[in-house]
């Protein structure tokens, strides 16, 4: 556990010493920003966050690649990896803390974002209940996004690479319904089951992505299941594992 | 402190490694000699635990690297031959970072750094951003990490390549006086620095161990000749071969043809030569004597140490007469 907490807080130094923490940061408030401006600003529009959900769960599929791509590849680029790991400290934890690493960062850009909801409650009386879930929705899918992004990362010493095939993984879950539709009976339903978010339909300013589909669309609609739970806990378990695998596999070669 | 016994080490079906033993005493400073490629920096991977062996025994202050892997690794410092640096911190920031990964407390690391800082001579560089160093600075903070935890044994894998010479022979000095209180295996491909260095030497070639012996005897068995480089003025090549051919230690005498030497020597106006003399007779001292009586000017003679290249073509063409 100390471990974890030395790798974590090391890795929050680093985002805060580098530019990227902050590109990204403003890249974020900005899309979401958008998204939310254009969702609240018709006639009789509803005090609801879903615009920015929605624009928020669009960017992740790039930001959070973008956040972890540098994580494990640089390590093994500057070859800092061979350091930690003939170190007394075990893959799991190096994994786990750089993890988590990410995960506060995502915590606080979002933070930085919540003045949205002030508005609301300023301008609008919103129903609480829908803000809380899709504030917990969004906590669960940018940890699978952070998860897959870190897998990506451990792939290889590019940071390229790492944004590459983690924005890749997480599109291909995203459009995943591009297929499903196409298909029937049992198949057509197991893929939907992969759905990651909302799909582009998060581009139709109507429905802002909260449509159909996707485990993201009930958390938005202020419903909070137990498969959708599942789907993302699974989802950030098995990719943070993959990665531990990845790390343990280094070793064998 | 090291023990491998009957190591080998294959990554897919290529072998890096094959069949070695040898073993590390307390307080020995063990030089693991030979050229890119002849297993150095694997064998070094898997006393440290990077990497386990694909068959033998490897075990590290008695603990088995395989099984006890978390053990062994918290009894070695290891400098990588990258020097494995995080250049966005700064030298202490970095310092104390590798102290808790290792497991150090606070209390530990705070009253190991200043020592540490100071045994390196990072003193001014402190605060300084590791990536704003030059490569022997670096070096020495990749030094200073690997002894923070005052581990039992240090594995330092080419510690002086690609830095300035002088900074080689400070970075020498650090890790002999380093050798005082360490278990010390270290990887090199330059002969003089690991007869320097260390109290016995390792030769490696093609993964396989093919001399352990101290290095003074190394030099002495295989250097069947001893080569020394004399220039002289006010006499021409063929008297001087002569002169030469005629005192009994010599071996031969030839005109030095190296191109950087004849131009010195033309602008310098002396006659560059290579005398080869059968090792251990005090050859400098005859060929000195002969210029000298002969009352020719002497102006270098200097015996050549035999190279790198020399003692693997020597192991290496006598193993094959063997086979």
């Amino acid at each position: 556990m100390r471990f974890i907490t030395v790798i974590a807080a090391k890795e929050i130094r680093t985002y805060f010493s580098s530019p990227m923490a902050y590109v990204v940061s403003a890249a974020f408030l900005g899309i979401t920003g958008f998204f939310f401006v254009a969702s609240v600003s018709d006639a009789f529009a509803e005090a609801s966050i879903r615009g920015y959900l929605a624009g928020a769960v669009f960017f992740m599929i790039f930001m959070s690649p973008a956040l972890t791509m540098r994580l494990i590849a640089e390590e093994q680029k500057m070859g800092t990896l061979e350091l930690l790991l003939t170190s007394p400290i075990r893959e799991f934890e190096i994994v786990l803390g750089k993890f988590i690493a990410a995960f506060v960062m995502t915590a606080i850009m979002t933070g930085l974002s919540l003045y949205f909801i002030l508005v609301l409650f300023i301008y609008g009386d919103p129903d609480i209940g829908p803000l809380l879930s899709g504030l917990l929705g969004l906590g669960l899918y940018a940890a699978a996004t952070l998860a897959v992004g870190l897998f990506a990362s451990a792939l290889s010493s590019n940071q390229i690479v790492g944004l590459i095939v983690g924005s890749g993984i997480l599109t291909a879950l995203t459009i995943i319904d591009f297929v499903s539709e196409r298909l029937t009976g049992l198949a057509s339903q197991v893929l939907d089951g992969f759905q990651l978010g909302a799909s582009f339909s998060v581009f139709d300013l109507d429905s802002f992505g909260v449509a159909q589909g996707g485990h993201f669309a009930d958390f938005a609609k202020g419903i909070i299941s137990v498969s959708d739970i599942a789907y993302y806990v699974s989802l950030t378990a098995v990719f943070l594992l993959l990665t531990v695998l990845v790390l343990e596999a280094r070793r064998w070669r | 402190m090291i023990k491998i016994e009957h190591m080998s080490k294959s990554y897919g079906p290529y072998p890096a490694v094959i069949d070695i033993s040898f073993e590390v005493l307390r307080g020995e400073i063990v030089g693991f000699l030979g050229p890119n490629g002849a297993g150095k920096t694997t064998t070094m991977r898997v006393v440290t635990g990077f990497t386990p062996p694909t068959e033998g025994v490897v075990t590290v202050s008695g603990y088995d690297v395989v099984s006890h892997s978390l053990d062994v690794r918290r009894h070695i410092g290891y400098l990588p031959e990258t020097v494995p640096l995080y250049l966005d911190m700064t030298v202490t920031d970095y310092l104390k970072y590798m102290g808790e990964i290792r497991g150090m407390n606070s209390s530990w690391v705070k009253e190991r750094l200043p020592l540490v800082i100071g045994m390196v001579k990072l003193g001014e560089y402190r605060d300084t951003l590791v990536g704003r160093l030059s490569k022997g600075y670096r070096q020495r903070t990749g030094i200073a990490q690997a002894i923070l935890h005052e581990p039992d044994v240090l594995i330092m894998d080419e510690p002086t390549i690609g830095i300035d010479p002088i900074q080689v022979v400070e970075t020498r000095q650090l890790i002999s006086d380093l050798g005082r209180e360490h278990t010390l295996l270290l990887s090199s491909h330059i002969l003089p620095e690991v007869s320097a260095i260390c109290s016995r030497v390792l030769v490696i070639n093609d993964g396989r161990i093919v001399a352990d012996d101290d290095p003074d005897q190394l030099s002495d068995k295989l250097q069947h000749a001893e080569r020394i480089e004399v220039s002289v003025r006010g006499v021409d090549a063929p008297a001087f071969i002569s002169a030469m051919r005629e005192i009994s230690v010599v071996i031969d005498a030839r005109t030095d043809q190296r191109v950087s030497i004849v131009q010195r020597a033309e602008r310098e106006n002396f006659s560059p030569f290579i005398v080869d003399a059968r090792p251990n007779n005090n050859a400098s001292e005859l060929v000195a004597k002969t210029v000298i009586d002969n009352g020719w000017g002497l102006s270098n003679l200097t015996p050549l140490p035999m190279t790198l290249e020399e003692i693997f073509l020597e192991l290496t063409t006598e193993e094959n007469l063997g086979e």
